[in-house]
């Protein structure tokens, strides 16, 4: 069902306007640094730490699943885009399957996620992280995991609306409650009991977690991973196979 | 033999009927017209052809496939270019119709070929590594129709193809769109509003409120006006309407200071007129119908309503409910 030749030229377009539009490239990778150095340099001074390390060390993959979420869900609602500016009907009347596309948006999103999350992660010795070289490919090969799982969820949503007047509703409703209840910026440990379990619905925060699994390696108290690396993946796993299968049946329903 | 076959096709949004009971057949290797005004139902037929919608009822044969059972078999033998824009702006000529190529499963070694034949046959080779959004509103229409024959279709649907295009742009794409027949051997099922495009047509078939209301060849439906009228200015309009009645059993009418008369030929008859009425001929005019008078004369209207009436808000609710709800 799944053609392999639709994926590519999802991907290859993608991939080109990617690389052309430099000053989304570089926005893109603004985001993350402004949170980390501005928003986690502020409170690294006011917020008290458990263990040996900073809280720029246990904010880091927070950022790169900020990383992540932001542009896995940009990429999955260019769906919006290709609709409301008709590419959308030149797949649609094209003899490729529903899930093609779907999939081939995904994986599209994922690979250009992954490659920003990257960029990001070699960010690591500015803030004095020690990081091994298995530690580094695991980190990435996390990071599309993660990406495709988000990629789907984002394309569940798109959907859903119609044009980009919804951005903002996105945004807000979406985007930046996952952002904060993924346990990025605090502990989950720490939250309080409402927030804690929607926190342990957000598919994000077993991302988080995974990626706190490998990155913070040395004694972190309260403020390790939550955890086992192993569960962390399965419900990636499972809420990606979820959101692909939602995500495909509400593409076939209202496209 | 019949490439598109529709029978007794309805398509209804929400109770309102958008598609009527339509049937006809489209011959290979001809250019079918589809015309109506706005919103009367033009789109929704193409789309059941393009498999993007499902018909309530009726049968749609595209190719020899049943485009609600075999839709994957119909879009691999039809080519599209759809109203609205459909290309990527931010990627190059080649790139979309090599992406195009693609999609239809064309062979790897033939993709560069067709890709380079489409541009040079719509004139768009020397352009082929600009970014689309920097060519005109003509060569992006030239573009689409490139794009739609990359993959050898049997036929081409062509959906208002010259809407929002300047005069010199649309005389310049029909030149392309009338050699394809011929020279691809596509068969073309366009639709328009603009009844003078519609003269390139071997075929026309005219729907209005979801019904089709006159079909055959142009030359076919303007007889159906009554043929052409002659206007004559006389010395003596009286007396050569008596005469051309006597004479030539001719009717005509008095109206004015001119005399008009309908005939089925205008230009076979006027030199026994001339020789009837000898002197008293002052001037004379021959008039063709249009396809504009055919539909004014079949629904009493003209083709483009320029007022909002009643019948186009219940189209715009068809429009608005379309986007919302029913995708297939």
């Amino acid at each position: 069902m799944i053609e392999l030749r639709v994926v590519y030229v999802i991907s290859a377009r993608e991939f080109k306007k990617f690389l052309r539009e430099k000053s989304r490239l570089i926005s893109s990778l603004a985001r993350p640094l402004l949170w980390l150095f501005l928003v986690g340099g502020g409170l690294s001074r006011i917020v008290p730490t458990e263990g040996n390390i900073t809280y720029l060390q246990f904010f880091f993959p927070g950022i790169i699943g900020m990383t992540i979420l932001f542009t896995s869900i940009f990429s999955a609602i260019s769906i919006i885009w290709d609709k409301e500016f008709g590419y959308m009907k030149e797949m649609l009347v094209a003899p490729v399957s529903r899930v093609s596309i779907v999939v081939g948006k995904a994986v599209s999103g994922s690979v250009v996620s992954t490659i920003q999350a990257t960029v990001v992660l070699f960010l690591f010795p500015v803030i004095g992280l020690k990081l091994s070289i298995p530690s580094i490919f695991l980190t990435i090969i996390l990071s599309f995991i993660i990406s495709f799982s988000i990629t789907s969820i984002g394309i569940l949503i798109a959907t859903f609306y119609e044009s980009f007047e919804s951005f903002s509703v996105i945004m807000n409703f979406i985007v930046m409650p996952m952002f904060f209840l993924s346990g990025a910026m605090y502990p989950l440990k720490k939250l309080p009991p409402l927030f804690k379990w929607i926190a342990y619905l957000n598919p994000l925060t077993y991302g988080v977690d995974a990626l706190k699994n490998v990155i913070i390696t040395t004694e972190a108290g309260g403020m390790g991973a939550d955890f086992p690396l192993s569960f962390d993946l399965a419900v990636v796993a499972a809420a990606t196979a979820l959101f692909i299968l939602l995500g495909t049946m509400a593409f076939n329903k209202r496209i | 033999m019949s490439v598109i076959s529709v029978s007794s096709l309805t398509k209804h949004f929400n109770g309102i009927k958008a598609v009527d009971g339509v049937s006809f057949e489209v011959r290979e290797g001809t250019i079918f017209g589809f015309l109506g005004p706005n919103g009367a139902g033009k789109t929704t037929t193409i789309s059941i052809l393009c498999t993007l919608l499902k018909p309530t009822s009726g049968t749609a044969i595209v190719n020899g496939y049943n485009c609600l059972t075999e839709s994957a078999q119909v879009r691999s033998s039809i080519g599209v270019v759809f109203q609205d824009m459909t290309l990527d702006k931010d990627l190059t000529a080649y790139e979309n119709l090599l992406y195009h190529a693609i999609l239809y499963n064309v062979e790897k070694s033939k993709r560069e070929r067709v890709v380079n034949d489409a541009l040079k046959f719509m004139d768009l080779y020397e352009r082929k590594d600009d970014l689309v959004k920097r060519f005109s509103g003509g060569m992006k229409r030239r573009l689409e129709v490139a794009r739609a024959v990359v993959h050898q279709p049997r036929i081409l649907f062509l959906d208002e193809p010259t809407l929002g295009l300047d005069p010199q742009s649309r005389n310049n794409l029909w030149e392309f769109i009338t050699r394809l027949p011929n020279e691809k051997g596509v068969t073309i099922f366009m639709t328009t509003h603009y009844m003078e495009e519609a003269e390139v047509c071997q075929e026309i078939a005219i729907i209005d409120r979801g019904k089709i209301i006159a079909s055959g060849s142009p030359d076919e439906l303007k007889k159906t006006v009554g043929g052409d009228v002659i206007y004559l200015r006389t010395t003596d309009n009286e007396k050569a309407l008596r005469i051309i009645r006597e004479e030539m059993s001719l009717k005509g009418k008095v109206s004015g200071d001119e005399l008009f008369i309908t005939v089925s030929r205008g230009d076979a008859c006027l030199p026994e007129l001339i020789r009837q009425l000898g002197e008293m001929v002052k001037s004379v005019r021959v008039q063709r119908p249009t396809l504009n008078d055919v539909f004014l004369t079949l629904t009493g209207k003209e083709i483009r309503p320029e007022t909002v009436d009643a019948a186009d808000e219940v189209r715009e609710a068809v429009r608005a409910y379309r986007r919302r709800f029913d995708r297939t």
